[in-house]
């Protein structure tokens, strides 16, 4: 009797196992996205924003043998910027176009496939780009350029629920991954060249019905009101376009947010214009802001903050860093918001003095100018919205970094809903050097470079690091390159045919692992043979 | 009654099919709605000469276009002068609305909102980016004095541009194909490009969705087995390299194999300064360049 029991035990335990391992997403699933390495179950592959795999399969050793496996085609122009998902054998990602579909992750044979019937009149600011999905349970979520909110079932790609979130004619659309925290999908706006204002959203999974609003310029009475001239608050930009991150210890979601608006010029618009260019501690059962930490006010170069902020605990402190736009490398100490140092990473002219807590300055005589003002970092930033890496192994924190001053000007312009509202214009500085990219590797402990690997031009890549001690990467002439995490030793590349506009992904099928990278229109993984 | 089912069947196919010829059309005439922004484009500029549209475009302009055509349309490093009356792709409103709408295929003129630098524009947008180009624009270009017909002959002949520039099909590889350049490019560019080609290296090939053109930089490279190759770079990536020799060979390296690889942005062509080419000749050079431009200008 007893054999037989435990038999009985053993053989139900290993079918909770496979229940456990093919069986939906849940929010402990997606809170112990670490015990599954095998798939990557939201954008930036865990809650701390790592964008870290801790497959360990490829290594640094046999890294030159990789081949693509299989490539998938959207056959759609513009930019391709998605992080596929991937779950028990399934990828899911979006495509140019608000396209969404699932592939066999193993043949990259699609499984369905979804497009979006997108108005003519959508105000996508810089291409009709997406950057992927959130998962939970039978729904995958996603925003669209026509600032909708959208749940699809992931077996059939059928549209389970679809709410508008903003009128789109406005300037409003979405095109970051949104972020599943327990029952519900949060995501930011994107707009800031419109002068929009700005939100963080939540919705109910299962409904699609809204439960909060975060609004990142804030209202008369709010705190920080006072931070805006006159009406300037309600088309005061601050977009909330990269996907956050979310610490379950002491349940708080952090957001970024973009530019000001008008984008170069400050006139009309005085005072630090909160919550532009920040880091927000929210609340995510209610958007309540815990604190926030602002890094470039009263921002004139467009140097918003939208890029993935990574959450680490180093030295007996909880971190929250980023490599921002501005050219300075931040790290924040997540619980209070203090700035623990901040350091370039990259080339800067805007500031040349901190204030009392360590923070840059801008300095004086740094504003645009009607005939043009020269000034480092340019408007794509030191870096942009692509994502960075840290690899716990090495501690090295991998940025893709861009080395380009512009000539920033300025004139007046008149808002008009729903139409660009810079202010200004800007320019390369034509008598310099070529504008170039590197990717970086920076010591998260005193913020100093540890390697750099140049690029020819700058990239719209993002870094992925994987515990085989190999980061991945691409660029703008069309490669995805293997480096060694530690040294910045190129190990393997392959000609993907167009520039990477993405962040790559790791996942494995049957025991294998596959890295995947978007690049023209096509979906690329790769392997080993 | 099978009949019946068969002539029942037999008018659903005909319904099916109808419909089908009523589907097909519809999707015929929406992919036309495709290009419905372009067919606005085959109309005059409706906004043509309001000064208020004129001003709301110049802020269009500079969000959008500014980058690569400088500040007032005058063209940058990268962009040409547009306050030339006459446009590489075409003169007419619908060209320019083509044109900003559509991009420009092989260049580095994007399609309408498709990159990085500016947003979309509106149909409406566009026309008032129009109107502000048409209120910029210098209409007598004929006025430099100049003659081409010596311009051609110094060309082809004692200056020696066609060792490496061909015009319409005749002449050298080396350097870029100077057919357009005389609708493409200011005269001050052209001229600065003559004395100082250095200062801004001329744009080689442009990939779609890549940001930056390549340049038409110098390189060196020494092979393994010791052969010395000089010439242009046609394209570029962190581990290769393509290039053209002097002597109009295309070839390939990997970087990794070359013993030595050194690239310059100083030009392969010389700078002629005024005793080489004096003011008057250059003027004819530049001259030849308008004409053949002009009569090059207009639609694909």
């Amino acid at each position: 009797m007893k054999p037989i029991l435990r038999m009985v035990t053993v053989s139900s335990l290993s079918l909770a196992f496979i229940y456990a391992a093919t069986g939906q997403v849940t929010s402990t699933r997606l809170l112990e996205s670490s015990k599954e390495p095998q798939n990557w179950l939201m954008y930036s592959g865990d809650y701390a924003g790592r964008r870290y795999s801790a497959l360990d399969q490829i290594t640094t050793a046999n890294a030159a043998n990789l081949i693509p496996k299989w490539a998938y085609q959207t056959m759609a122009g513009g930019k391709f910027e998605t992080t596929p998902l991937v779950v028990d054998g399934i990828l899911y990602a979006t495509g140019q176009d608000d396209r969404v579909f699932a592939l066999d992750a193993k043949t990259g044979r699609p499984i369905w496939q979804y497009q979006r019937p997108l108005p003519g009149d959508i105000r996508p600011c810089c291409g009709k780009v997406n950057r992927g999905l959130a998962i939970l349970g039978d729904k995958v979520f996603v925003g669209t350029l026509d600032a909708h909110v959208m749940a699809l079932d992931t077996k059939t790609g059928s549209v389970v629920w679809d709410v508008s979130a903003v009128d789109y004619r406005k300037g409003y659309s979405f095109t970051l991954a949104p972020l599943v925290i327990k029952n519900l999908v949060l995501l930011g706006v994107s707009g800031g060249e419109y002068g929009i204002r700005g939100f963080i959203d939540a919705y109910d999974v299962g409904t699609g019905e809204r439960k909060w609003r975060f609004y990142t310029t804030p209202g008369p009475g709010e705190p920080g009101h006072d931070s805006w001239e006159g009406d300037s608050w309600k088309i005061g930009g601050a977009p909330a376009w990269i996907t956050g991150v979310f610490d379950p210890v002491t349940n708080t979601t952090y957001w970024t947010t973009g530019n000001p608006s008008p984008s170069n010029r400050g006139e009309g618009r005085a005072g630090d214009n909160l919550y532009s260019n920040s880091l927000l501690a929210l609340d995510p059962d209610t958007g309540k802001l815990k604190w926030y930490y602002q890094f470039t006010k009263h921002d004139e170069h467009d140097y918003d903050a939208t890029q993935v902020p990574v959450m680490m605990d180093y030295g007996g402190k909880h971190l929250i860093v980023q490599a921002n736009r501005n050219g300075f490398f931040y790290v924040i100490d997540r619980e209070t918001g203090k700035l623990v140092f901040a350091t370039p990473y990259a080339q800067q002219t805007w500031s040349d003095a901190k204030d009392a807590s360590g923070s840059p300055v801008a300095r004086k005589g740094s504003s645009p100018t009607p005939e043009g003002n020269r000034t480092c970092p340019g408007a794509a930033g030191a870096t942009n919205w692509m994502s960075p890496t840290y690899d716990p192994q090495s501690g090295l924190f991998y940025v893709t970094a861009r080395e380009q001053c512009d000539i920033f000007s300025t004139a007046p312009q008149p808002y008009d809903q729903g139409h660009a509202y810079y202010g200004s214009a800007y320019f390369p500085n034509d008598d310099a050097q070529p504008f170039w990219g590197a990717l970086r590797a920076i010591d998260t402990g005193d913020g100093k470079l540890r390697w750099e690997f140049k690029h020819t031009s700058p990239t719209w890549a993002g870094v992925l690091s994987t515990a085989g001690g190999v980061v991945f990467t691409g660029d703008a002439e069309g490669n995805f390159i293997a480096l060694e995490a530690n040294s910045g030793k190129v190990l393997w590349h392959f000609q993907c045919g167009a520039s990477v506009y993405s962040s790559p992904m790791a996942f494995a099928v049957n025991g294998k692992q596959y890295v995947a990278v978007a690049a023209g229109s096509t979906l690329f993984t790769f392997g080993l043979p | 009654m099978k009949l019946s089912i068969e002539s029942n069947n037999g008018t659903s196919r005909r319904a099916l099919a109808r419909r089908l010829f009523f589907s097909i059309l519809a999707a015929i005439l929406l992919s036309y709605c495709g290009f419905c922004s372009t067919a606005k484009g085959q109309e005059k500029n409706p906004l043509a000469g309001d000064p208020k549209s004129a001003k709301l475009g110049e802020s269009q302009f500079r969000a959008n276009c500014a980058f690569c055509h400088g500040l007032g349309a005058k063209g940058g490093g990268r962009g040409p002068d547009l306050t030339r009356a006459q446009k590489k792709h075409g003169n007419a409103d619908s060209d320019l609305f083509r044109t900003i709408n559509d991009g420009v295929p092989g260049t580095s003129m994007p399609q309408n909102g498709a990159t990085q630098q500016g947003v979309g524009m509106t149909p409406d947008e566009i026309w008032q980016v129009i109107t502000y180009i048409r209120s910029v624009e210098v209409k007598n270009t004929g006025a430099l004095a100049g003659n081409p017909a010596h311009g051609k002959e110094l060309f082809y002949g004692s200056i020696g541009c066609s060792t490496c520039h061909m015009i319409s099909g005749k002449g050298g590889r080396l350097g870029p194909d100077l057919t357009a350049a005389g609708t493409a490019r200011s005269v001050d560019y052209l001229k600065e490009s003559v004395r100082a080609p250095s200062k801004r290296l001329a744009q080689g090939i442009s990939e779609a969705m890549k940001e930056f053109s390549q340049e038409y930089e110098t390189v060196s490279v020494v092979t393994q087995d010791g052969t010395a190759f000089q010439g242009v770079v046609l394209n570029e990536d962190s581990f290769t390299i393509q290039m053209l020799d002097v002597r109009e060979q295309i070839h390939s390296f990997d970087k990794a194999q070359l013993k030595s690889y050194e690239k310059t942005r100083t030009s392969l062509m010389p700078a002629y300064d005024a005793k080489t080419v004096g003011e008057k000749d250059l003027d004819d050079l530049i001259a030849y360049l308008l004409k053949i431009g002009s009569e090059q200008g207009g639609p694909q």
